[in-house]
């Protein structure tokens, strides 16, 4: 009886949401921890995996984050149309991606004269604030996903981009000329491409569907910013 | 273990049959209060009578957890649970009490003052819509007898600004511009967004003066609008680089732009003085405002200085660079001043 009150939100007994309504098909077994929570703002079911995650060690919890960071890493560079990205929302995958590109994309502070390079703080603000803008703008259209998800979803298909950077890193080893160039042109291209596919991919369902382009054109414009700080970056 | 301070609980001893009576007592309520009279029952009995009051309530069933934990720890214990188990269930709906009250205020306050809600009206634009707009603020109209409509919309004005700031990054990263004690989208975003609010309200402020129909919300979409014209220069010319282009285009596109805002704001305003006064200022602002965007971030090499020898050099020298090959030190900002301050005099020699 404690138990069955105890259970993770199974999706098909919580009170209705019109928007994930077809998840009442799916079933979750008991023992899949949902992590992340879905629209509704009020039932807050995480004291009880404080109680009964508490006692594992260490490397189980990391374990378990990091699986589910891979699975969700997996989702975008294969992007169907799953609610994965949208029902389990987190924010770690958003976070590495985001120190992992600010940190290569930093200048070297000894040559700070010479070169245009963005600081690390700026590629940080300049990721989560973009975040933070593209999804207020969605939600005044008219959209239905929550804040943290449409972040969530917005920091996960940064992977392309970041898939991009260290590519163009190894690329730039080679020594600069226009092939380096144009090589890392196509490539910033095709990332920056894949980048915005997998994002309407999970962000296009949450949109009225006459407003989708409106809805898209700052994620553009995001990622466009984005690339291009990839494109331009050079090592000193 | 009678409880003295508990006259309807006295006999019970925890045992079996008493059970089903206190069940019922609970279950035939079937209201959501919690009755006090079988609040200072405990010893033995609460671990389902708390469950059953928090599902009732939906309250977190870690609470009936915790108390059952704690009651069935005092279980072995024994004795005088009366008054503690008392004392205990009556705290716990306290602050289940002040818990409700708090959340119940706190969400009050945070939908009042962070609801987005108060945006959305302005949002309410279809991709039609917006592209109508956009094509409409390149055509000025005539009449200008009777005022004429503006859309109040912030998502076309804040899309193009946002545009803007793209293209302007774009600019400066192929000129290689270099920002000391400041950062390239820093500058970018302040430069327009700055722009957009500054001059809106410098010219509603002015509009105000002139007693002029036009509202702060009307002024921003009207000038968001504007700046389509400038970025459709500044795209083109960031890419091609050529200076008569650039002029050619900064009095085409620049000027159908301004004389759209210009010809809206004239059929808002009655009297010649005041009309003067607020388009001069606004035609003045936009123009001059596509100018130092173009200047300013648009670095001209070395080699236009060359030109200013003899008439016979063609004066297009300038090249493209998208990676800094080889910075020379002496990049700084007054170069780029000075340059563009010589090419405007050498260009305006020669015509």
């Amino acid at each position: 009886m404690a138990e069955a009150e105890e259970s993770p939100g199974d999706p098909g007994t919580a009170s209705p949401r019109p928007l994930f309504a077809g998840l009442s098909d799916i079933t979750i077994s008991q023992d899949i921890p949902v992590e992340g929570e879905i629209t509704i703002p009020i039932r807050s079911r995480i004291r009880e995996f404080d109680s009964s995650t508490l006692n594992e060690s260490v490397h189980n919890t990391i374990m378990r984050d990091l699986k589910a960071v891979g699975k969700k890493f997996m989702h975008v560079l294969y992007p169907r149309k799953s609610n994965t990205l949208l029902r389990d929302w987190d924010l770690w995958g958003p976070l590495i991606l985001c120190v992992t590109l600010a940190l290569m994309l930093q200048r070297d502070p000894a040559d700070s004269e010479k070169d245009g390079g963005p600081h690390f703080a700026e590629v940080f603000v300049i990721v989560w604030f973009g975040a933070v803008t593209i999804t207020l703008n969605s939600k005044l259209l008219g959209g239905n996903i929550s804040f943290f998800q449409s972040l969530c979803v917005l920091g996960y298909c940064i992977l392309p981009l970041t898939v991009a950077m260290l590519i163009c890193r190894l690329v730039l080893l080679a020594g600069p000329g226009p092939v380096n160039f144009m090589v890392r042109l196509f490539v910033v291209i095709v990332m920056f491409a894949w980048s915005i596919v997998a994002s309407t991919a999970f962000l296009a369902d949450s949109q009225p569907p006459n407003r989708r382009a409106l809805a898209v054109y700052p994620v553009f414009l995001f990622y466009f910013v984005i690339s291009w700080m990839i494109l331009t970056f050079t090592p000193q | 273990m009678a409880t003295t301070a508990a006259p309807t609980g006295g006999a019970r001893n925890g045992a079996g049959p008493e059970w089903g009576g206190f069940e019922e007592n609970i279950q035939g309520g079937g209201s959501a209060v919690i009755d006090m009279e079988n609040m200072d029952d405990t010893s033995g009995s609460s671990f389902e009578d708390m469950g059953e009051l928090h599902q009732r309530l939906r309250e977190e069933e870690v609470d009936a957890d915790a108390d059952t934990d704690a009651a069935a720890a005092e279980e072995e214990d024994g004795e005088f649970l009366g008054m503690k188990g008392f004392k205990g269930q009556l705290s716990r709906q306290v602050a289940d009490q002040m818990w409700q009250a708090g959340k119940r205020q706190a969400s009050r306050g945070f939908s009042l003052y962070a609801n987005i809600d108060i945006l959305r009206p302005y949002f309410d634009v279809e991709p039609a819509q917006v592209r109508s707009r956009l094509l409409e603020s390149m055509i000025p109209i005539k009449m200008v007898n009777f005022p004429q409509k503006i859309a109040g919309e912030l998502y076309g004005p804040l899309m193009l600004v946002f545009t803007l700031v793209a293209i302007l990054l774009h600019g400066m990263k192929t000129s290689d511009t270099i920002i000391r004690e400041g950062t390239l989208m820093g500058t970018a975003i302040g430069t327009c967004f700055g722009y957009w609010l500054g001059v809106s309200s410098f010219i509603y402020f002015l509009a105000y003066l002139c007693n002029a129909q036009i509202t702060m919300l009307q002024m921003l979409a009207l000038l968001g609008y504007g700046l389509f014209g400038h970025c459709i220069v500044l795209f083109i010319t960031y890419n091609i680089h050529l200076h008569a282009l650039f002029y050619l285009f900064w009095l085409l596109v620049g000027g159908l732009s301004t004389m759209r805002m210009v010809a809206v704001l004239v059929s808002r305003t009655v009297g010649p003085t005041q009309r003067l006064l607020l388009c001069g200022t606004l035609a003045a602002l936009h123009m001059l405002f596509l100018l130092y965007l173009h200047f300013a971030y648009h670095k001209v090499v070395e080699g236009i200085l060359d030109t200013l020898e003899g008439p016979n050099i063609p004066p297009i020298q300038r090249v493209p660079r998208d990676i800094p090959a080889m910075l020379p030190a002496a990049r700084l900002p007054t170069t780029i001043l000075n340059a563009t301050a010589k090419a405007i005099a050498v260009t305006l020699q020669s015509h």
